[in-house]
C-alpha cells in the first residue's frame, strides 16, 4: 500500500486558559490522536463540542485558533511534517494544498468583495493558475455544486445569496486551487435540513468529481455516515473509536459510540384523546411593524398535559408564533383561547395570573439569564413575583425545583458561567416551572446542545409532564425530536400551517409536498441513505 | 415543486408599487441624511440666536462704558434695532444669513461677511495643513500598531499618543514655542500671516500651530483606526484569509481595510471638524488671524452679529463634515451599494 496522503501521529495540542483568580495554565485539548487518510478518501471526525475535532482538523493546516499550540506529534502531508514548516512554508501550503471550509460561510466570506473574486483569490495568489483559468474553474465548480447561473454567480456579493448557496460557494473556494486535502468544519450544521441535503449532496458530488481527500468534521453521525469512508469518534480530545464508516454505524464497539448511534431512537407514545384543548389558536395572522406579514391564518390547538410540536425551517414563522402566544407580538387577526377564555392579545393587557400560566424556555439559555445572578436568584425571581415568597420558604422551594431538574442544592450559589450548557438549560426549565405554569413554550431548547445532553433534557421534560400534567408547545426543526416527544404535530412553512394533527396522522402518508420534502431530508443513521434519496429524486424528476 | 409552494405567499411583493426607498436604498439614505442636516442646521441657528440673546451683559453698556446714560443706551439699542421683538430679529437675521449676509459688526462697523471670508480662509488653510499631515499619519500608525499589536512598537505608539491626548492644546502650543521658536530658533512666532506673504512663507508661519493641531487630533484618530482594524481582524473572514495562505500585508489591505473604512471615516471626519472648530485656542496662542480669534475678540466686546455668524459657520462645518462621513460610510457598505 502506498504512503498515506495525510498521516497524523500521536498529536498533542494544548491551550492556555485564564481561569478567574488563578494563574494561567495549560490544558490539553487533544491527546494522542493518530489517523491516516489516503488520497481521495473521506475521514469523518465526530464528537461533541469540546471534543477537539475542529482543533484536530485545523492542525492539518498547521493552524491553531487563539492561544492553541500544537505541542507534540507529527502531521505528515505526503510524508513531510507540516509542523516543522516555517511561516512561509505554511503559507504556501494553506489555500494551495490544503483548504478549509468553515461552519458559517456567512461570516467566513468577506462582505466587501464579490464571491467570484474570493473564490479564485487563493489560486491566483499562489500562482497555481492565471486569473482567467481560475475564473473558468470557478464557473465549472459552481456548476458541479449546483449553484444557479454558474456563469454570473461570482458577480454577486455574499449578502445577495442564500445560506445554502454561500456554503456551496465556500466549498467551491476550497476546491478551486485543486488542493489535495479539504477540511470541512461542520459545513451543514447552520443550515436548514432541506438545504443541508442539497449542500451535502453537492459536497459529496464535488469530492467524487475532483478526487480530493477530505476531513469531514461534524457532531451529527447521521450526516457523516453519508460522506465518510472512515470515521473517528473523539471525546475530550482522545480517540474513542476509529474504524470504517460501516463498522462505526452498524457495529460500534465502545459504549460512547453506541450511545451516539442510538441517540435518535427515543420514542413517545402519543395521547389517545386530543379533543379538549387547553390552548387554541384561531386564525392567527401577524406582522412585524404592520408591514412584513409573517403568519397567515394559523389555527391549532393543544390539550392539557400533552405536547404540540411545531416544526419548520428558519423563516417559517414558528418562533413568531411563540411570540404571539406570549403576547410579545400581538396578532393582527385571530384570537388565542386559553382554557376556554380569550387571552388579551398584548402582553400589557394580560393579568399577572394569565402571565403566570404560560412560561417560556429559550434556545440559548446563556442569553436568557442574567450572568450576574446566581441560580438561587434566577429561579427565585418568579417565586417572589408570582407567589410573594421570601427567605427560607423561597430557598426551600428553589432547592425543591433543583431537585426536580435533577440538580442538587450545591448549585444554589453558582453563576450561569459556572454551569455547563445542559445545566443552564435545566435551570431555565426550573425557572419556568417555578411559576407552576399550565403551559411551557419551548423554543428549540435543545438545538444548541450536544446530542446526548439534548436527550437528557428531553427525558427530563417528558418526566415532568408525566408528573405534573404540564403542556408543552415545542418548537423545533428536528423531526427526530418530534418523534421523541410529540402528541400532535404542526408543520409550518413560510408563515403558513401546512399540516396539523395527531402525530401518527401528521407523520404518515399521504403527505403534502412540503412535509414530504422535510421528512425525506432528515438524514438517517445508515450508510447509503443519501444515495437512495438522490436516486428517488432523480426518478421523480425524470417522471415529471 | 418548491415553486408551487412559493407562489402567492407574499402577494404584495409582486405589485409594482415599490417606493423609491426600496428601489434606490442608497439614494434614499443619502437624501434622508441631507434633509436631516438641513433640519439640524436650522435647529442650531435657533440655539445660537437664543443663546447669544440670553447672554448677560449688553453691547450698548459695554461700548459706552462710563458714559452709559439711560438715554445713550436707548439710542444705541434703537440704532441697532434691538428694541424690536426677538422673533422678528431672528427671522430677519436668518433670512440674511441664508444669502450669506451676516450684517455689520457693531464694534467695527464693517461687513461681517467680508471679515469672516478672509479669516475663514485662514482657518481652513490651517486645518487643511493639519489634516494633510495627521490623517495619513494616523491611519498609517494605526495599521502599524495593528501589525505589531501588543509588541514594543504598538506600545510605544500607544503611550506617546496617550501622552499627546492628555496634554491640553495650549500647553503643547507653548511647549513648541519654547523649544522651536525660543530655544532653537527654528520656527517663526507669532504665526501671523498677511496677504503679501508667499505660499512658502505662509507654510513656515503656520508650522507650529499645525504641529500643535496634529499632535492633538493624531492620537484619537490613530487609536480609533487601531480599534476598528483590530475588531475586523478578529472576524471569521480574516481567518479565512489566513487559511488561504495570504500574506499579512495582502490580508490587511485587501480584506481588513475595506471593512474598517466606515468607522475610520467617521473618526476622521469628527477630527476634521474639530480641526476647524477647535482651533480657537490654538489661534489665540499663536496670534493667528483666523475665525477662532475673531470670535473670541467679538465675545469680549459683546459684538453679537460676529459671534452669531461665527457660531453658525462653525456649526455648519461640523454638520457638513459629519454628514459627509455618514454618506461615505453608507457608500462604503456593500449591502447598500448592491441591494439584493
Amino acid at each position: 500500500m502506498h504512503e498515506a496522503l495525510l498521516a497524523v501521529r500521536d498529536l498533542k495540542i494544548e491551550a492556555k486558559i485564564y481561569p478567574q483568580g488563578e494563574a494561567p495554565r495549560d490544558v490539553t485539548i487533544v491527546d494522542g490522536v493518530s489517523f491516516k487518510l489516503q488520497k481521495g478518501k473521506v475521514l469523518g471526525l465526530i464528537g461533541e463540542s469540546g471534543a477537539g475535532k475542529s482543533t484536530v482538523g485545523l492542525s492539518a493546516l498547521g493552524y491553531g485558533r487563539g492561544g492553541i499550540r500544537i505541542t507534540g506529534g507529527e502531521v505528515l502531508l505526503n510524508g513531510q511534517d507540516i509542523l516543522k514548516l516555517g511561516k512561509n512554508g505554511l503559507r504556501s501550503l494553506r489555500g494551495a494544498k490544503v483548504c478549509y471550509v468553515a461552519q458559517s460561510a456567512a461570516a467566513a466570506f468577506n462582505p466587501a468583495h464579490r464571491l467570484g473574486e474570493q473564490v479564485i483569490e487563493a489560486s491566483v495568489e499562489h500562482g497555481i493558475m492565471s486569473r482567467e483559468e481560475a475564473r473558468e474553474r470557478a464557473t465549472y465548480l459552481f456548476r458541479v455544486l449546483g449553484l444557479p447561473n454558474p456563469e454570473s454567480f461570482g458577480e454577486r456579493y455574499p449578502h445577495q445569496v442564500s445560506g445554502g448557496q454561500l456554503q456551496r460557494a465556500m466549498t467551491a473556494m476550497a476546491l478551486c486551487p485543486n488542493p489535495e486535502l479539504i477540511v470541512f468544519d461542520e459545513p451543514t450544521t447552520a443550515l436548514d435540513v432541506t438545504t443541508q441535503i442539497d449542500v451535502l449532496a453537492a459536497i459529496k458530488h464535488a469530492i467524487e468529481e475532483t478526487g480530493v481527500a477530505a476531513l469531514y468534521i461534524t457532531h451529527d453521525l447521521a450526516v457523516v455516515a453519508q460522506v465518510a469512508d472512515d470515521i473517528m469518534v473523539l471525546r475530550n480530545g482522545k480517540t474513542v473509536e476509529y474504524g470504517t464508516a460501516r463498522q462505526i454505524i452498524e457495529a460500534p464497539k465502545e459504549d460512547y459510540t453506541k450511545a451516539l448511534v442510538s441517540v435518535r431512537e427515543m420514542q413517545h407514545e402519543e395521547a389517545a384523546d386530543q379533543t379538549k384543548p387547553l390552548l387554541k389558536l384561531d386564525n392567527i395572522s401577524a406582522a412585524y411593524s404592520n408591514v412584513v406579514q409573517v403568519l397567515f391564518n394559523v389555527s391549532m390547538h393543544l390539550p392539557k398535559g400533552q405536547t404540540l410540536a411545531i416544526v419548520g425551517e428558519s423563516g417559517s414563522g414558528k418562533s413568531t408564533l411563540a411570540r404571539v402566544i406570549t403576547g410579545l407580538l400581538p396578532p393582527s387577526e385571530g384570537k388565542i383561547v386559553f382554557e376556554g377564555e380569550d387571552l388579551p392579545k398584548a402582553l400589557a393587557q394580560r393579568t399577572r395570573e394569565q402571565l403566570r400560566r404560560i412560561q417560556m424556555i429559550y434556545q440559548i439559555a446563556d442569553t436568557a439569564m442574567n450572568p450576574r445572578q446566581t441560580v438561587r436568584d434566577i429561579i427565585g425571581r418568579p417565586l417572589t413575583f408570582y407567589y410573594g415568597m421570601h427567605g427560607r420558604k423561597k430557598t426551600e422551594r428553589v432547592a425543591e425545583l433543583l431537585d426536580q431538574i435533577e440538580m442538587g442544592p450545591q448549585f444554589l450559589d453558582r453563576y450561569p458561567a459556572e454551569l455547563s450548557g445542559g445545566q443552564k438549560q435545566r435551570v431555565a426549565i426550573a425557572r419556568a416551572l417555578a411559576a407552576k405554569p399550565d403551559l411551557i413554550l419551548c423554543d428549540e431548547p435543545t438545538s444548541a446542545l450536544d446530542p446526548l445532553v439534548a436527550e437528557g433534557i428531553l427525558k427530563l421534560l417528558m418526566r415532568l409532564q408525566a408528573e405534573t400534567e404540564i403542556s408543552y408547545v415545542f418548537i423545533t426543526h428536528d423531526i427526530a425530536i418530534v418523534r421523541a416527544i410529540a402528541d400532535s404535530v404542526a408543520v409550518m412553512h413560510r408563515g403558513r400551517l401546512v399540516r396539523f394533527g395527531p402525530k401518527h396522522v401528521a407523520l404518515s402518508p399521504p403527505f403534502d409536498d412540503y412535509t414530504d420534502l422535510l421528512l425525506k431530508s432528515v438524514p438517517e443513521m445508515r450508510i447509503g441513505w443519501l444515495e437512495e434519496v438522490l436516486k428517488t429524486r432523480r426518478m421523480e424528476s425524470a417522471g415529471n | 415543486m418548491s415553486e408551487s409552494v412559493d407562489t402567492g405567499i407574499l402577494p404584495d411583493q409582486k405589485e409594482p408599487d415599490l417606493s423609491y426607498r426600496d428601489r434606490f436604498p442608497l439614494l434614499a439614505l443619502i437624501i434622508q441624511r441631507l434633509l436631516l442636516s438641513v433640519a439640524l442646521l436650522f435647529a442650531v441657528s435657533v440655539l445660537i440666536f437664543g443663546g447669544v440673546e440670553a447672554l448677560p451683559g449688553d453691547f450698548a453698556s459695554t461700548y459706552l462704558g462710563q458714559s452709559a446714560t439711560p438715554q445713550a443706551v436707548a439710542n444705541i439699542r434703537k440704532d441697532l434695532g434691538l428694541d424690536r421683538p426677538v422673533v422678528t430679529r431672528y427671522f430677519e437675521w436668518l433670512g440674511n444669513a441664508v444669502q450669506s449676509d451676516f450684517g455689520t459688526s457693531w464694534a467695527s462697523r464693517n461687513s461681517v461677511s467680508e471679515q469672516i471670508g478672509k479669516r475663514l480662509g485662514n482657518s481652513l488653510f490651517l486645518a487643511f495643513c493639519a489634516a494633510m499631515i495627521s490623517v495619513p499619519l494616523a491611519v498609517g500608525l494605526g495599521m502599524l500598531a495593528v501589525h505589531f499589536r501588543n509588541r514594543i512598537p504598538d506600545k510605544i505608539i500607544n503611550v506617546l499618543s496617550l501622552a499627546a491626548i492628555s496634554l491640553p492644546e495650549f500647553f503643547i502650543g507653548y511647549l513648541l514655542i519654547l523649544f522651536f521658536a525660543v530655544k532653537f530658533g527654528m520656527a517663526t512666532f507669532p504665526a501671523t500671516v498677511y496677504d503679501s506673504m508667499t505660499f512658502v512663507e505662509r507654510l513656515k508661519a503656520v508650522a507650529l500651530p499645525v504641529a500643535t493641531l496634529v499632535l492633538v487630533v493624531l492620537a484619537h484618530m490613530m487609536r480609533m483606526t487601531r480599534a476598528a482594524i483590530l475588531s475586523v481582524m478578529s472576524s471569521a473572514y480574516m481567518e479565512t484569509a489566513e487559511l488561504k495562505g495570504l500574506g499579512a500585508f495582502r490580508a490587511i489591505v485587501r480584506h481588513a481595510a475595506p471593512n474598517a473604512v466606515a468607522p475610520i471615516i467617521n473618526v476622521v471626519a469628527l477630527n476634521l471638524a474639530y480641526l476647524v472648530v477647535g482651533v480657537v485656542v490654538v489661534e489665540v496662542v499663536f496670534v493667528y488671524p483666523g475665525m477662532g480669534q475673531y470670535m473670541v475678540d467679538a465675545v469680549t466686546v459683546r459684538d453679537m452679529p460676529v459671534v452669531q455668524a461665527c457660531g453658525l459657520i462653525f456649526a455648519a462645518v461640523y454638520i457638513l463634515l459629519n454628514m459627509l462621513a455618514d454618506i461615505l460610510a453608507i457608500v462604503a457598505n456593500p449591502r447598500l451599494r448592491h441591494p439584493r
